[in-house]
């Protein structure tokens, strides 16, 4: 819903803002009635979203002035609300708990409301809103680059860097020419953290959790591994079917409401979606299908020079070493993963990320090195926005 | 493949000090996995070119630190949820690190790779002799089949005797992992 700050400036004006309450519903935030309204007066009002166009066109053919206050008025709202609930209060370079991530989308969401907007793509297990983030200033026929982070509880830094990446996007917008052009011509969408229910897990009880939190029939196990939970060459290799083991595909694929919501998602955006991005931790590497099979993809030679360029942009920085490849090779074959699955789906632009470190600190990589491995790794991240935008055009 | 024996890797690698990043000193190793006994340690041989850095003055530091201690040291979670150590546990995380890369390797196939994950605990053991004891339990991290394994290990330490493993053993997976 969107609220309206109007000044009619005569009779006739104001004639039309009485027309416009009779004609739909308009909720009169000031003055309280549209009795009370007269010339040269702040007249604030609400409507529904579907009906904000209705009032932009008769407004614009009345040559009226407006100010639209507040566009998106259910994330003002959540803001608020969350800021009060909030533990503790967010920090980039911190590890934030999901509370924190929970309000500060809603924030980031409503100061940046021509850049940035919140929505749900599903729930969680234990029945948490997944959200996501829409990046990018809004335009028709925009192609997207889809980007998720925390898959697997215990990798920390990868939604601290989702956080980052989408801090930079707002901040650096109009400043950096290259995310200008970016978020001009592409969107990004940007999901915080999917595997929320795990995440919860490792702040309360175990800080190495890696799967989803859901019930296994027959088993006093807990929990699917989310990147063999897809459908890609499931549960055939590098996966166990046994509910109690860290790597378990699941009952079937996406049997896990998280990865559901995602694919479904994907699905329903195939069309805009020209790249995916999952990010994970820890191994400093750049991979691209596949992950179930040795065999190589039919683009093998550009993702393979995508990744070599984009690891080269992030070790000019920090001078942090990156190894790049096909997954089964590069690291172990795997099943079941979302990368593969996005590539088959036919998103031929299909890369994980593992972040910082290499084994000294492994999954409890010090908060001190959350900056400089968001600030590398962006570059990669922009890198690859840049090939996929020259692509698109 | 070498018939009846195993495999054999030919390694050339770089060894970076972690304390020191600019310190890197060449390394060639030849890793022999058996065939057949699984619980056989891979052979490992190796050279290196050049030498590594004098620790002793670090090493000293440390050990006089806990020889002076009034009550036996006890730490656990290092590092935290949030990777911090505190500057004083330091070599405490770096003595475990290497008695767990003993420990990797004793239990190393070709389809493993360890890594420490964190302490959760350590307490050092009284002792009457000039050695420094300690005893850890970790959590490793192996990468292949992403399982996070307790394990525990006493270590000894001295500064000019280096680091020894007294006894380690593998712990059963508590319910919440």
């Amino acid at each position: 819903q969107k609220v309206f700050r109007v000044i009619p400036q005569n009779e006739e004006q104001v004639e039309i803002i009485s027309a416009l309450a009779s004609s739909m519903q308009v909720d009169f935030w000031q003055p309280d009635s549209v009795t009370l309204v007269k010339p040269k007066m702040q007249v604030d009002f609400r409507v529904e979203a579907d009906k904000s166009f209705e009032v932009e066109n008769l407004l614009a053919q009345n040559k009226m002035e407006y100010r639209v206050l507040i566009d998106d008025l259910q994330t003002a709202v959540d803001a608020q609300f969350d800021s009060k609930v909030r533990a503790s209060s967010h920090s980039y370079k911190k590890y934030n708990n999901w509370d924190t991530i929970v309000a500060w989308t809603a924030d980031i969401a409503a100061q940046n409301p021509d850049l940035v907007s919140r929505s749900v793509i599903g729930e969680t297990y234990e029945g948490r809103q997944i959200y996501l983030l829409k990046v990018g200033k809004s335009g028709t026929n925009k192609a997207a680059i889809f980007m998720d982070c925390g898959f697997h509880a215990r990798e920390w830094i990868s939604p601290a860097f989702c956080q980052w990446f989408v801090k930079e996007a707002v901040e650096t917008y109009g400043e950096d020419s290259v995310m200008t052009n970016l978020l001009n011509k592409l969107d990004f969408y940007v999901l915080p953290v999917l595997n929320i229910d795990g995440y919860v897990y490792t702040w309360t009880s175990n800080r190495l959790w890696r799967k989803t939190r859901s019930k296994n029939a027959g088993s006093s196990c807990i929990g699917t591994d989310p990147n063999r939970n897809f459908d890609a060459g499931w549960c055939t290799i590098g996966a166990s079917s046994r509910p109690c083991d860290s790597t378990y595909c699941g009952s079937a694929p996406e049997s896990e409401k998280e990865t559901k919501a995602l694919a479904d998602f994907i699905r329903e955006h195939l069309s805009t979606i020209k790249a995916y991005l999952t990010i994970h931790s820890y191994s400093q590497l750049l991979l691209f299908p596949y992950s179930y099979t040795y065999t190589y993809p039919s683009n093998y030679e550009e993702l393979n020079s995508i990744a070599y360029a984009a690891s080269k942009e992030l070790s000019s920085l920090y001078n942090t070493k990156y190894t790049y490849g096909p997954g089964a090779e590069t690291i172990y074959p795997a099943a079941g993963g979302s990368d593969d699955w996005a590539y088959d789906e036919g998103i031929k632009y299909s890369f994980t990320f593992e972040l910082r470190d290499t084994g000294t600190y492994g999954f409890l990589l010090p908060e001190s090195q959350i900056q400089p491995t968001c600030e590398e790794t962006i570059l990669a991240v922009k890198y690859i926005a840049n090939y996929v935008l020259e692509q698109s055009y | 493949d070498i018939d009846n024996v195993g495999r054999k890797y030919h390694l050339k690698l770089v060894l970076e000090d972690i304390l020191e990043k600019d310190n890197i000193v060449n390394c060639t190793a030849e890793i022999l996995y058996h065939l057949g006994n699984k619980n056989a340690a891979p052979d490992v041989d190796f050279t290196i070119e050049g030498e590594l850095k004098n620790t002793d003055e670090q090493d000293n530091i440390f050990y006089n630190r806990i020889k002076s201690l009034k009550k036996e040291l006890v730490a656990q979670n290092i590092p935290d949820s949030h990777g911090n150590v505190p500057p004083e546990m330091e070599p405490i995380r770096l003595l475990a690190r290497v008695a767990a890369g003993y420990v990797a390797w004793q239990n190393s196939t070709e389809n493993t790779r360890y890594e420490l994950a964190q302490i959760k605990d350590v307490r050092q053991v009284k002792r009457s002799d000039d050695y420094l004891e300690f005893d850890y339990m970790v959590l490793l991290h192996e990468f292949v089949s992403q399982e996070i394994i307790p394990w525990q290990m006493r270590v000894l330490w001295h500064p000019q005797h280096g680091v020894k493993v007294t006894q380690n053993s593998r712990q059963p997976k508590p319910a919440e992992y």
